[in-house]
């Protein structure tokens, strides 16, 4: 029970390092590095929870290929260099501030509802992929069926989106002719 | 979780490693002797009788290399790089077993280091990861070379991990379970190559391009890329990268063995299951002899071309495969 609150403890620091770090960091390349990081440390909490699907699937999914495609763009564009100064003045502060509201609101709810602490697991299974995709498939079916439109949606408008960029770019070349 | 336990995974783990480690040395020479009676020559002979001690003598002279970092190169990112290329490549193969049980000293072995239900998963996840090694070496050389290269690789691999994603759907469908056991243990009868040819070759192909292999080499082409991703590496680091390469090579052919060919299992297996590892041998060392004669035989295909080809051909191939595969076994259930 010790070993295992230690490793969560140390994998949560972590966690939560990374994320500060992807934040702070003025390099896009480490910046997108820290959140690589951070996904397949969240991966590993779940592995702890005993759910390897979920956790193999994160590491495929984000860290495996969403974050390959943010590296491919950042260094296909060379935009290694994030600007120094702020874009939006005195956005800093407010963020702070706002963060500062939402760790007291929690504060707030976890101090006056103790019971929250206590939560309960649901009662299924996480380790067995049938028992992942038989609730899938029958209990979540129609937000399975939604997230899939969605997703569909948006990878037809990405074709469509560049498909236009070209013909107007076709159009550019032939105008400066 | 006793003491014994720990001892047996943490010896497992060292011989896997060491096997890997092994193999890609001599990897390297079956490569070069291979390659060299295919273009009617000898081959190194020089280095201990028929040169076998050629990879030890490799190996001494790439210890010996000045080692070089560029004057702008991103110091931290170029020294990491190689690291997080070989230690997917490593790990990849922990998933996949090498025999059933034997009893040694009085206590049964089984010989695997790990049987988990998402094994394919694990096979797929660390694949995705090891992407990352090489983007990173070609982006912190701070050439423009090796940065072109290091673009090239992430959209091949990216693009071929569909098809091969898509080719394991297959024989995981035909067994129910995503444990490479299971599945070996599923082709007694008949081996998956016969039940699913399309997925099959899908794999071969897909997993040639996964490990940058002719003729899908691009990330390394000579002749407009100088060396690609590893052009500013030396000595070590660059030692690493092309351990990486073989390594993956043998990983991969590995991993196909027991999705497609029944791996460990051969005849007399029930009686002496010691045979399981040397079945699985022979079958990789076959499996690498068809790899290095596609490289001998084959030029390298353009880059747009390829592309295509993984995004065209090779992946709707891989889903009608899937979809058919699913529609039979639906069929022969009900």
């Amino acid at each position: 029970m010790l070993t295992e609150m230690a490793i969560f403890i140390f994998l949560a620091l972590v966690v939560v390092a990374s994320a500060m770090a992807m934040l702070l960091s003025r390099n896009a390349v480490y910046a997108a590095l820290f959140l690589a990081m951070n996904f397949v440390t969240v991966a590993l909490l779940y592995l702890i929870l005993g759910a390897p699907f979920i956790a193999l699937v994160q590491v495929t999914v984000y860290a495996g290929s969403i974050m390959v495609l943010f590296l491919f763009v950042i260094m296909m564009l060379g935009a290694e260099r994030l600007p120094g100064g702020e874009p939006l003045r005195g956005q800093r502060v407010l963020a702070i501030l706002l963060g500062c509201v939402l760790l007291v609101e929690m504060g707030l709810i976890f101090a006056l509802r103790s019971g929250l602490l206590q939560i309960q697991m649901p009662a299924v299974v996480f380790s067995e992929p049938v028992d992942l995709g038989e609730l899938l498939f029958t209990r979540y079916q129609l937000l399975f069926l939604v997230t899939s439109v969605i997703l569909l949606a948006a990878t037809v408008g990405a074709i469509l989106l560049t498909r236009g960029d070209k013909v107007s770019l076709r159009d550019l070349l032939q105008r400066k002719e | 979780m006793n003491a014994t336990l720990v001892i047996e995974w943490v010896v497992k783990s060292l011989v896997i490693i060491l096997v890997l480690t092994g193999g890609f040395a001599y990897t390297t020479l079956y490569e070069r002797k291979v390659l060299a009676r295919m273009q009617v020559r000898r081959g190194p002979n020089r280095a201990g009788p028929l040169g076998i001690l050629q990879p030890v003598a490799d190996g001494i002279k790439l210890i010996f290399k000045e080692e070089l970092t560029p004057h702008n190169a991103d110091k931290f990112i170029f020294t990491v790089a190689p690291v997080i290329t070989v230690v997917p490549a490593l790990v990849i193969t922990a998933v996949v077993p090498w025999g059933r049980e034997i009893s040694l000293f009085g206590r049964t072995f089984t010989l695997y280091l790990s049987n988990v239900n998402v094994a394919v998963l694990y096979i797929l996840s660390v694949t995705s990861i090891s992407v990352y090694g090489i983007t990173l070496a070609g982006w912190s050389s701070n050439n423009k070379y090796a940065t072109l290269g290091g673009v090239r690789a992430t959209a091949q691999m990216i693009s071929y991990e569909l098809a091969l994603g898509c080719a394991y759907i297959g024989p995981i469908l035909i067994v129910g379970s995503m444990s490479l056991v299971d599945i070996v243990e599923a082709q007694a009868g008949v081996w998956f190559i016969f039940l699913q040819p399309v997925a099959f070759l899908v794999y071969f192909l897909a997993s040639l391009a996964e490990v940058n292999r002719a003729p899908f080499d691009m990330p390394e082409a000579e002749q407009e890329l100088t060396a690609g991703y590893h052009t500013e590496y030396s000595g070590m680091k660059f030692a690493l990268f092309f351990m990486a390469e073989y390594i993956k090579m043998i990983a991969v052919a590995m991993i196909g063995v027991s999705l497609f060919l029944g791996g460990y299992l051969g005849p007399g297996i029930d009686r002496f299951p010691i045979l399981g590892p040397v079945y699985l041998f022979i079958k990789v060392a076959v499996w690498l002899f068809v790899i290095i004669w596609v490289r001998a035989t084959l030029p390298r295909i353009r880059y747009d071309r390829l592309m295509a080809l993984g995004w065209k051909v090779m992946f709707p191939l891989a889903l009608l495969s899937v979809m058919i595969t699913a529609l039979v076994l639906l069929f022969v259930e009900s």
